[in-house]
Formats: structure tokens, sequence, C-alpha cells
């Protein structure tokens, strides 16, 4: 079984009396350690499969198996306990907590898990150190640039270790040098540290980072 | 995770602030309204259920004669009886909220229990007190203008022990000197305040009723307090068909129908309290669903980064409650501590116990839970994609 394995996926969204199908028997693998982008034109689906394979939305119908686990047949406690495990999360707005600073942002996954404050602190501050801002601790994130900002949001997802990033346009919102940056990023995690990872993109230039492409197009894979 | 709950009340210090603000005002209030209830409840309790009080039947302002005293002491099971005459002086010229009564003697050793004399004056004389009387008023026996004077009293004067006062006399005509021959402290659990002038029932009658004694009220000890209600009916009875019938009833029951003077007060005091808590309700919840929905997208990064409904639930409802609660904290404590022993209205001293305090707080906490429900309840049922989507 390949570490992420998505067999028949079916989304339908539902907005008021019409049935909205997104995804349409979608099947997909990923390896263990690989770097895939996930291209395809605005409202073909990509978010929507992204969230599906993150556990933050659930599958109208069919399977996804991410290392190991059905999530589709998970609770939604144990979905938010398999996500703080499994997962980290890249936003193409940042989207960090404003009135926390950096480190607090990147501690906050760790709030979750058993341990206490100074190895917290610890670990955070290890993560931002791998993100390059080992000098911004304190800083708030209206005090930081966007690709900077994006940086502690790759630090937030990667702090508890998670065996999965997934990244929903993380350069988006950047400009050509912090872009490149955060895509560099990305390289080093994944093929330093072996995190797989699902990265949605526009940018061709962006997917060429990764060791594979994957188009999406109206709800169905395309070569 | 608290220290995320207290970080997120410091993002709107202005608002967070305006909240806790009006719960501790509302809160205040409340507590002030309890205070006015205690400080009846007081009033009322400050009787004794074993001890009866006999007045007339007509108008507590009727007087008896005084020789129905020795006719109740007939009655078996009466241990003592003592006469009680409101004097109503004004000092310095003016009304105080300092209560002075003519007692005879045995007031004294039927409120052993609720009064302590702690500090006297010696008599000039060698006096030998009743056997049952505390030694320490052998100066006041001794003088016919002594008096004794409740510790609050003096503190509020700062008068000092031997020195003589002046009253001038209301239903009384005249000006009454006396001279300070002990200070008394109310004892745990006693009947009575320190707000009192206690002096010679044989001066007023001598000086103010042209020594033909009558009284307000006889207070009746019993041997047996449980036969308490009987031996109500059995005085009751003795007097029915005289000039002046009598009616008794327990010293506490005596407190009471003086309350009772108040009418519904009490009752409206609490649909006034309530009134306040539930707008403050209506406020707190307000402030907590804004504070929620601007933070609609953070709720929704928390739930992705793992954090589950049920935690996210907690956040906010912990949030609320800690705005009511400090705010609770604040306004009865307040009251409690600005409101005791301070005079207000037809209230001497107000009482605030620490059963309204405490109820003050609980409402306060209760009302953060509430407040906080709603916004909460949104929060933990919010949809990670729904709110995301939104931003964007
Ligand atoms: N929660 C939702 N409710 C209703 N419709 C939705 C919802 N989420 C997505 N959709 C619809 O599903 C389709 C796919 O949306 P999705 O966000 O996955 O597209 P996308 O490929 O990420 O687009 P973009 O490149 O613009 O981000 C769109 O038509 C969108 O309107
Ligand atoms: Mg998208």
């Amino acid at each position: 079984m390949a570490w992420i394995e998505v067999s028949d996926l079916r989304k339908v969204y539902q907005r008021d009396q019409q049935q909205i199908p997104v995804l349409d028997g979608l099947s997909l693998k990923i390896e263990e350690g690989e770097f895939v982008a996930l291209m395809g034109p605005s409202g073909s689906g990509k978010t929507t499969l992204l969230n599906l394979i993150g556990g933050i939305d659930s599958p109208t119908s069919g399977d996804i198996s991410v290392a190991g686990t059905n999530i589709a047949r998970l609770s939604g406690a144990e979905l938010a306990r398999w996500r703080s495990n499994t997962i980290g999360y890249i936003f193409q707005l940042y989207n960090l907590m404003p009135v926390l600073t950096a480190l607090q942002n990147v501690e906050l996954p760790l709030l979750l898990h058993k341990m206490n404050g100074a190895e917290r602190r610890k670990r955070a501050t290890f993560a931002l150190e791998l993100v390059g801002l080992g000098d911004r601790l304190g800083h708030y994130p209206r005090q930081l640039s966007g690709g900077q900002e994006q940086r502690v949001a790759i630090a937030r997802a990667l702090v508890s270790d998670p065996k999965v990033l997934l990244a929903d346009e993380p350069t988006g919102d950047l400009d050509r040098k912090s872009g490149e940056e955060v895509l560099q990023l990305l390289e080093r995690l994944n093929t330093e540290f072996k995190k797989t990872i699902v990265m949605v993109t526009h940018d061709p230039h962006a997917a060429e980072s990764a060791d594979r492409m994957v188009h999406l197009d109206k709800g169905v894979l395309s070569a | 995770m608290l220290q995320l709950v207290l970080i997120n009340l410091f993002r709107n210090p202005l608002r967070s602030a305006l909240t806790l603000g009006s719960v501790l005002v509302a809160l205040f209030l409340y507590s002030s309204l309890g205070a006015v209830l205690d400080s009846l409840q007081a009033t009322a309790d400050s009787g004794s259920r074993e001890r009866l009080a006999t007045r007339h039947a007509i108008a507590l302002t009727n007087f008896l004669p005084y020789d129905y005293k020795d006719r109740i002491l007939s009655i078996p099971g009466v241990k003592r009886v003592c006469t009680q005459v409101w004097f109503g002086g004004l000092i310095g010229g003016q009304r105080q909220r300092i209560t002075q009564f003519a007692v005879d003697d045995d007031f004294w050793p039927m409120y052993t229990k609720d009064l302590q004399i702690v500090e006297w004056s010696e008599p000039q004389v060698a006096m030998s007190v009743p056997p049952d009387h505390d030694p320490h008023l052998a100066a006041y026996h001794a003088e016919r203008t002594a008096c004794i004077v409740g510790r609050g009293v003096m503190k509020k004067k700062g008068w000092k022990l031997g020195q003589t006062i002046h009253l001038q006399g209301t239903r009384y005509r005249g000006g009454w000197d006396m001279t300070i021959r002990g200070v008394y402290v109310k004892l745990p659990g006693g009947s009575w305040n320190e707000d009192l002038i206690l002096f010679h029932n044989e001066y007023l009658v001598e000086k103010g009723m042209g020594g033909k004694p009558s009284t307000g009220v006889f207070k009746v000890e019993l041997s047996d307090p449980s036969q308490s209600a009987a031996i109500a009916t059995q005085i009751d009875a003795m007097f029915e068909n005289s000039d002046n019938a009598t009616k008794t009833e327990s010293e506490q029951a005596f407190g009471a129908g003086f309350i009772s003077m108040f009418g519904n007060v009490p009752f409206a005091l609490r649909v006034i309290g309530l009134a306040v808590v539930f707008t403050i309700l209506v406020i707190s919840a307000n402030t907590m669903v804004m504070a929620v929905r601007e933070r609609t997208s953070e709720i929704a990064v928390l739930k992705t980064l793992g954090f589950t409904d049920g935690a996210v639930f907690g956040m906010v409802v912990a949030e609320a409650a800690i705005l009511t609660t400090g705010g609770g904290i604040a306004g009865a404590l307040l009251a409690k501590f600005g409101l005791q022993g301070k005079p207000l209205a037809f209230i001497p001293a107000m009482t605030i116990t620490w059963a309204t305090v405490l109820t003050a707080i609980l409402i306060a906490i209760g009302l953060g839970m509430v407040s906080g429900f709603i916004p909460a309840w949104q929060a933990s049922r919010l949809r990670i994609v729904d709110a995301l989507r939104r931003v964007d």
C-alpha cells in the first residue's frame, strides 16, 4: 500500500438545493518521501483534495489512507488527534495568530502533545532556526515580511514532526525571491528530513521543485 | 492553553475592560441589594426563638402597665421577665443612628450570652451586685443616671468611659444627662448590635413618666424553651379581657414583624437584582459572540492543527468565565468591604454576609458559562473548510 492512497474519491458539495460535484471518482497514490505538485485550473478541486488528504474535510464516498490509517472512517475527535500527529498544514495566507509571537505560534501545535514548557520552547526554537528565523523568535506576525511569515508557518507545520506536509499555494502570495526561499525550504525538508510533501500551486516554476506533477481538471486527474 | 485564553482576552483590552466593568458594576449592585436584604434579615434574626416578646395587642407604640411583669412571672415555666422602652433621644441635637433603651435590672442577666461588658468603671463604694449579674455592672447599679454603651457608639462618638453624655428627650421632655459606666460588645450569635445606649428604667420612670411605670415590651425568658408557644398563648389569655390586651410572639418573630413593615421591598429588590444580572448576561454574551466571530479563521487554524471541538469550546467558555468572574469577584468584594458597617437609609449598619458575596461570585461564574456557551458552541461547530474559505 502506498504512503498516501486515495481511491475512488467522490466529493459533492451541497449548496442550497444544488449539488456541486467537485471530485468525481478520483484515485491517486503517493509514495513515502515523495514531493508532489498538484496543479490545475482554478475551481478544479485542488484545495478540496488537499483538505480531504489532510483530514479537515470528509469525502462523500471513497477511501483515503494516509500512513496506514484509513481516515475516512475516523470520528471528529480521532481525526483531530490524527492530524496533530500526522499532518503539517501550510496555508497560502500563512494564517498565523496575530496576537502570538513567532515562537508562540510555533509552540501552538505542541500544546497538544505531552511535554513541559522548556521542551516545547526548545523544539519550537529549533524549528524556527531550521527555517532561518532563529533571530525572530519574539517578533509578532505584523513585524515580519510575508516570506518570513510563511517560514514561521512552515516551522509551525513541521514542529511536531509530522509525516506529511500539505501546502496550499504556499508561494501564491509571495514575491519571487521570498517564494524561492520557501520552495528551497520545502525541497530541503523533503530531501534532508524525508518529509512527504503535497503542494498545490499554479506556478509551473514552483512545480519544478517537486519530484512529480499531478494535474487536476474538473475533478479528475489528467496525466 | 490557558495562556492562549489570557492572550485572547487582552487582544481587545478596551472591549474586555468594558465588559469586565459592566459585570463589576452589576454584581456590585447585586451585592448591595443583597446587603439590604441581609441587613433586614440580620435585624429579623437578632432575636432568639427561645425568648418571647410581649407587646400591646394594638400597636407597638402603645404601652403596657409595668405590673404585668409580676403577673407574667407567675406563669409556670417563665424564668425571667425584663422591660425595654425605646427612648428616642437626640444626641448633640441630632437624630443619630444610635438607639437608646431604658431597661430594668432583669435585662442584664437575660442577655449575658448576647452582650459582654468589656470596659467598666469601679464603684465609688463597695457594692454587691445581684448574684446572677455581671460583677462589672457594680458601678452602673450604684448610680441612677449611669448608662452602658455599645463599643460601636463609643468609637463613632469618640466617647470615654466615665464621661457624662447629654441626650435631648423627644417623647420624654427635657435634657437627660447620663454617665458612661460600662462598654459592651456583641457576643458571637448574640442579639443586639453595638449601636445602643442602655440605661436605668428607674431614671426614665422617675423623670419621664411622672413615677408611673409602663413599658413598651416585656421580654420573657423561659425555663423550657420548647414550651414557648403554649406560654405565649397563656400570657395573651391572661390579659385578653383587660384594657391593655397583649400580643406575645417569639423575640425573633417580633423582629421579623418589624421587617414586615417594609412589605414587598425585599421581593422588589430580588427582581431588580435578577433584571440586572440578565442584562449583563446579554452584554457579555454579545461581547463573546463578537470576539469569536472575529476569530473565525483563527479557530479554523487551531482545529487544523488538531485542537478538538471540545478544546475550542472550553477555551471560549473559559475566556467568558474569566471575564465575568473577574468582574464578579471585584464587584462583590467592593460591596463587601465598601458597604459593610456603613449606614444606608433606614439601616444603621449594613451587613453583607459572605453567603451573599459568594452567591454574587457564583452568579458571575454562571454568567460567564452561559454567555460563553452560545459563541463556544458556534466555535466548536465551525467547519474548518467553510471558515477558511471565507477568508479567501
Ligand atoms: N465548502 C464548499 N461549499 C460549496 N462549494 C465549495 C466548497 N468548497 C469548494 N467548493 C466548490 O468546489 C469547487 C472546487 O473548489 P476548490 O477550492 O477545491 O478549487 P481549487 O482548485 O482549489 O481552486 P483555486 O485554484 O481557485 O484555489 C469550486 O467550484 C468551489 O466553488
Ligand atoms: Mg484552492
